[in-house]
C-alpha cells in the first residue's frame, strides 16, 4: 500500500498528491510516470510524476477528475492509502545542448510542464514558460511555474487572468516576432498539442509533446497505447512519453483516446449513481 | 491390486456443455473422479523402460505416480510427481501432452495414450483438496537471490532455492503474480485460484514477493547485486512483447493485441465490468489473427465475452496450426469458425476511425520452407472482405524490453533473446535466465524446467563463492 501523505485542491475538480514511494522517487526523472490502482478491481491509470523529493521519499501527482477512476482518487484524504503505484515508467527527457527553451502548457498539461522546466532551470538553460486555463480558477501551480521560469505568460480562455485567449496564440506571437528557441515543449489536451505543433513547425523548432494515450500495463506489453510517430508505430509507454510533435499522428491519437467512450461513461453514471445512494 | 484396463482410448474427462461452458468463463474441462482416475491410471504398463518420461521435460516418474494411484495411495502419488514438477496442477491442465509426454507413451502406437495429464492433474486437485502442507524451512545460508519476473519460470526457480536455503525475492511488475499463467491463460482453462494457491505455497517457503517492481526502470541488476546485497539475480521476464502484421488500419479502433485483449479481461476482470474499472470492447463479429493456443484463448475469451460470431484466420492448414489438438476441439464445439489458408491485407474502418471489415487474400500451400512446413503463398485475384467489429492480432510475441535494455553487458542473440549456457547462465557475472525471455514464446513446462535448472546451477556457483 501506498500512503497519501498530503493533499491539496489546486482547482475546482485538479488535486494534487504527496505520495509515499521511496523506490520511485529514488529514480524518477522528469518526463517519466506512475501507473496507480486505487484498490483490488480498479483501472490502472498512467499519470504524470509532477514532482518528486529523493530524500523524503515522496512523489507529487496532480490530476484532473474526468472519470470514474480520477474521481474515486480525489475522494480519498491525506492519511489514506492506494493499493498498487509502479513506476517510474517510461523515458526520461533529454535537454542535452538546450540555452534556450519555451515551455507551453495548457489547462491540466502545466503539471507535466513543470518537472521538465525545473530540470532546465536547474542546468542554467533560460526558461520562457506560457501557461494557460480555461479560466482563472482552473489555473494550476502558477508559483511552481513562474519559479522555474524567466519570463512567464499567462492566459486563460475568457479572460479572467492574465492574455485574453488561447496559450498558442502567445506562442504564435513570440515566433513571428522572431524570437528564437532551442526547444519548445508543448504539454495540455491533444489537440492543444495538435495546433502548437503546427505553428512551431514552420520555424523549424525541435518540439516535445508528451502524449496520453489509454495504457494498461505500462511496461510495452500490451500496445494499447501505441501511437504513429514519423510514419511508425511506437508504444508510449516505453518509447515515450515525450515524441517529436512535428512526428506525431494526432488525428489517429485523438480518435484512439474515444474508444471506450460509453464505458467510461457507464462506469462513471455508476459510479456517481453509487455516491447519491449512499446519501439516501 | 487392481487388473490391467485394457482400454484403447482414454477414461473420458467430464466436460462443462459446450453451449453452456461458451457463454461463462468457468473452467471447461472439470477433472478425473477418484472411479475415473484409478480406472485410468489401470491402463499403464508400468514399463521397464518407460519412454513417456523422456517425453517430459522436466522428467516426471510418471509409471512410478501412476502406481500409487492405482494404490489409491494418492499422496505419494503427489510427492513422486512433485520431486520433479512443482506447478503439477498447472502443467496437469496446459502441458501439450500430446507433443510430449504422452507422444512417447507405447499405448500410443496402438491406440490412445495413457492420459498421463489428466492423471497428474487429478494428483494435484487431490491435494489442493486436503490442504497442502508446507515443508519446514531449511536453515538459511545467509546467501540473497533475487529473481525477476514471476513467471513459471522465476516461480519455480524461486522455490527451489529457497528448499535449498536461500533468502529469495521475487521482483514482478505487475500487481498480481503468476506472469502468463495469470494475465494471459484464460479462467476456464486455468482457474486464477490455483495460480494463487502455487503462488501461496512459495511465499510460504520463505520467498518474498514484490509486486510493482518494473525492474529496469525502479532498480536494474546492478543494483541488485551491487547495493541491494544480492548475490545472484535469475532473469524470467518472459516474451511478451506484442507484434503486429504491419498491414493497413492496425490501429483502428477495436484492434487488439492479444496480450491487450486477454490482460484486460484475465488481469483486470474485465468480464465484471462494470463491477471491476477495466473495460474491454468486444462486437457482434470478432476476428482473431493466428492459430496458436494465444489465439486460441483469444477467440474462446471473445466469445465467452458475448461475440456472437468468432473467426480464427490463420495463413496456414489445420495441419500446420500450432495450437494444442485438444483447444482447436474445444473451439470447435463451441462454435469458433476457422477460416484457414487465409492471411489477412488490409483492416478497414469507418470514418471515426472504428474496425468494421477485414480483407484477406486466400492462400495455397507452397514448397516447404527452413521450418520444414509448406510455405503459404497468396492465391493472386482472390481477396475477399468479412465484416467485423473487432480484430484481435495473435502472431506472436517478442522479448520484454525493460530489464534488457537497462542491463549492460548481456549477450542478446539476433532475435533479442538472453543468451545463456545449458545452466541458463549469461554472460554476465552473477546472472542467470530462463523460460521464455531465453527460448521466445514457449511453454508453461520448459519455462519450469529452466529454471530448474538455473536454481541448480546458482546453488553450485554459490556454494563456492
Ligand atoms: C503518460 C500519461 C500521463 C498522464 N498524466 C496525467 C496527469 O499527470 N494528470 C492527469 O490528470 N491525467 C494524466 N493522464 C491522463 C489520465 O491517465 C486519465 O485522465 C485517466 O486515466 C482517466 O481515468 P478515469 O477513469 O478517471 O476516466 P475515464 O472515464 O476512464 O476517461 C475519461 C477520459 O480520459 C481518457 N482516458 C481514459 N483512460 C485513460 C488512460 N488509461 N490513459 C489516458 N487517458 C485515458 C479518456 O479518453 C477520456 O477522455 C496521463 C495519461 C498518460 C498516458
Ligand atoms: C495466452 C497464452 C496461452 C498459453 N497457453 C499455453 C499452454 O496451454 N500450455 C503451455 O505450456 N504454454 C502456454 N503458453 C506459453 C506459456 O505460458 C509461457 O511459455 C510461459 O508462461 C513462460 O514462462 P516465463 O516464466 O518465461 O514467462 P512469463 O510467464 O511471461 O512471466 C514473465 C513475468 O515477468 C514479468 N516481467 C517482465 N518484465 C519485467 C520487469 N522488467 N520487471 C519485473 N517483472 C517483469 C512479467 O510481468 C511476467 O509476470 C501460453 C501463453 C499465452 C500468452
Ligand atoms: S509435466 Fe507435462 S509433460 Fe511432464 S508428465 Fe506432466 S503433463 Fe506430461
Ligand atoms: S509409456 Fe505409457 S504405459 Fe508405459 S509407463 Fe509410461 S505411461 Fe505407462
Ligand atoms: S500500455 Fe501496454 S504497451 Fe504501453
Amino acid at each position: 500500500m501506498f500512503k497519501i501523505l498530503d493533499k491539496k485542491v489546486l482547482a475546482p475538480s485538479i488535486k494534487q498528491f504527496v505520495i509515499d514511494a521511496p523506490l520511485v522517487a529514488q529514480k524518477a526523472q522528469p518526463g517519466q510516470f506512475i501507473i496507480l490502482r486505487i484498490k483490488e478491481g480498479g483501472e490502472r491509470i498512467p499519470l504524470t510524476i509532477a514532482d518528486f523529493d529523493r530524500e523524503n521519499g515522496t512523489v507529487t501527482i496532480v490530476f484532473q477528475e474526468v472519470g470514474k477512476t480520477t474521481k474515486e482518487l480525489g475522494t480519498l484524504q491525506a492519511g489514506d492509502s492506494i493499493a498498487d503505484f509502479v513506476g517510474p515508467l517510461g523515458e526520461a527527457v533529454d535537454f542535452t545542448g538546450r540555452k534556450k527553451v519555451l515551455g507551453v502548457g495548457g489547462g491540466l498539461g502545466v503539471a507535466p510542464l513543470y518537472p521538465k522546466l525545473k530540470l532546465l532551470k536547474e542546468n542554467g538553460v533560460e526558461v520562457t514558460s506560457i501557461i494557460g486555463a480555461r479560466n482563472a480558477d482552473m489555473l494550476i501551480m502558477e508559483d511552481e511555474i513562474k519559479a522555474v521560469s524567466d519570463r512567464m505568460f499567462v492566459c486563460t480562455d475568457d479572460g479572467s487572468k492574465g492574455r485574453h485567449g488561447f496559450v498558442t496564440v502567445v506562442l504564435k506571437e513570440l515566433l513571428e516576432q522572431g524570437e528564437k528557441f532551442d526547444e519548445i515543449i508543448i504539454i495540455g489536451p491533444p489537440i492543444l498539442m495538435k495546433i502548437g505543433s503546427e505553428i512551431t513547425k514552420p520555424y523549424g523548432i525541435p518540439t516535445m509533446v508528451s502524449l496520453n494515450p489509454i495504457m494498461v500495463d505500462g511496461t510495452g506489453m500490451c500496445g494499447c497505447c501505441r501511437v504513429t510517430v514519423g510514419g511508425e508505430v511506437k508504444f508510449a509507454c516505453v518509447d515515450g512519453p515525450a515524441f517529436d510533435g512535428h512526428k506525431v499522428d494526432f488525428d489517429e491519437l485523438i480518435k484512439r483516446l474515444e474508444t471506450y467512450k460509453d464505458e467510461e461513461k457507464l462506469a462513471l453514471d455508476r459510479h456517481e449513481g453509487g455516491s447519491c445512494k449512499c446519501h439516501q | 491390486m487392481s487388473s490391467i484396463n485394457r482400454s484403447k482410448t482414454k477414461t473420458p474427462m467430464p466436460v462443462q456443455d459446450p453451449k453452456e461452458r461458451g457463454r461463462n468463463f468457468n473452467e471447461v474441462a472439470l477433472g478425473y473422479r477418484v472411479e475415473e482416475a484409478i480406472n485410468e491410471a489401470r491402463r499403464c504398463l508400468n514399463c521397464k523402460n518407460p519412454t513417456c518420461m523422456e517425453g517430459c521435460p522436466v522428467h516426471v516418474k510418471i509409471p512410478h505416480f501412476i502406481k500409487h494411484i492405482v494404490e489409491e495411495d494418492f499422496e505419494s502419488a503427489i510427492k513422486v510427481i512433485k520431486e520433479t514438477n512443482s506447478l503439477p496442477a498447472v502443467c496437469g491442465r496446459v502441458c501439450p501432452q500430446e507433443e510430449q509426454c504422452e507422444k512417447r507413451c507405447v499405448l500410443g502406437k496402438r491406440g490412445e495414450p495413457v492420459a498421463i495429464g489428466r492423471l497428474e492433474r487429478f494428483a494435484a486437485d487431490w491435494e489442493r483438496e486436503q490442504g497442502t502442507k508446507v515443508p519446514e524451512k531449511p536453515v538459511s545460508r545467509q546467501k540473497k537471490v533475487a529473481v525477476i519476473g514471476s513467471g513459471p519460470a522465476g516461480l519455480t526457480c524461486a522455490g527451489d532455492l529457497a528448499k535449498l536455503g536461500y533468502e529469495v525475492t521475487v521482483f514482478e511488475a505487475f500487481h498480481e503474480p503468476g506472469g502468463v499463467l495469470i494475465y494471459g491463460i484464460p479462467e476456464f482453462r486455468l482457474p486464477k485460484a490455483i495460480v494463487k494457491q502455487e503462488v501461496e505455497f512459495i511465499k510460504k517457503l520463505g520467498v518474498e514477493v514484490k509486486t510493482n517492481m518494473v525492474m529496469g526502470q525502479v532498480l536494474t541488476v546492478d543494483d541488485l547485486l551491487e547495493k541491494e546485497g544480492y548475490d545472484a539475480v535469475f532473469i524470467g521476464t518472459g516474451a511478451g512483447l506484442p507484434r503486429f502484421m504491419n498491414i493497413p488500419g492496425e490501429n483502428y479502433l477495436g484492434v487488439y493485441s492479444a496480450n491487450e485483449f486477454l490482460t484486460r479481461i484475465n488481469l483486470m476482470k474485465a468480464y465484471n465490468f462494470p463491477e471491476t474499472d477495466t473495460p474491454v470492447k468486444v462486437g457482434k463479429k470478432v476476428a482473431v489473427v493466428g492459430g496458436g493456443n494465444v489465439a486460441m484463448d483469444a477467440a474462446r475469451s471473445a466469445l465467452r465475452m458475448g461475440a456472437e460470431e468468432v473467426y480464427v484466420i490463420y495463413r496456414r492448414s489445420e495441419e500446420e496450426m500450432p495450437a494444442r489438438k485438444e483447444e482447436v476441439e474445444h473451439a470447435k464445439e463451441e462454435g469458433i469458425i476457422f477460416k484457414f489458408l487465409t492471411n489477412p491485407i488490409r483492416i478497414i474502418g469507418d470514418e471515426k476511425g472504428w474496425v468494421k471489415g477485414i480483407e484477406c487474400i486466400q492462400m495455397e500451400l507452397g514448397e516447404p520452407d527452413a521450418s520444414g512446413r509448406r510455405r503459404p503463398v497468396p492465391i493472386e485475384g482472390s481477396e475477399f472482405i468479412l465484416d467485423m467489429d473487432t480484430v484481435i492480432i495473435s502472431i506472436g510475441t517478442g522479448p520484454n524490453p525493460l530489464l534488457i535494455r537497462a542491463t549492460e553487458g548481456i549477450k542478446l542473440n539476433k532475435y533479442g533473446y538472453i543468451e545463456t549456457d545449458e545452466n541458463g547462465k549469461t554472460s554476465k557475472e552473477g546472472v542467470w535466465a530462463g523460460g521464455d525471455i531465453v527460448t521466445g514464446a514457449a511453454t508453461v513446462i520448459l519455462a519450469m524446467g529452466a529454471g530448474k535448472k538455473a536454481a541448480q546451477s546458482i546453488h553450485e556457483y554459490l556454494q563456492n563463492k
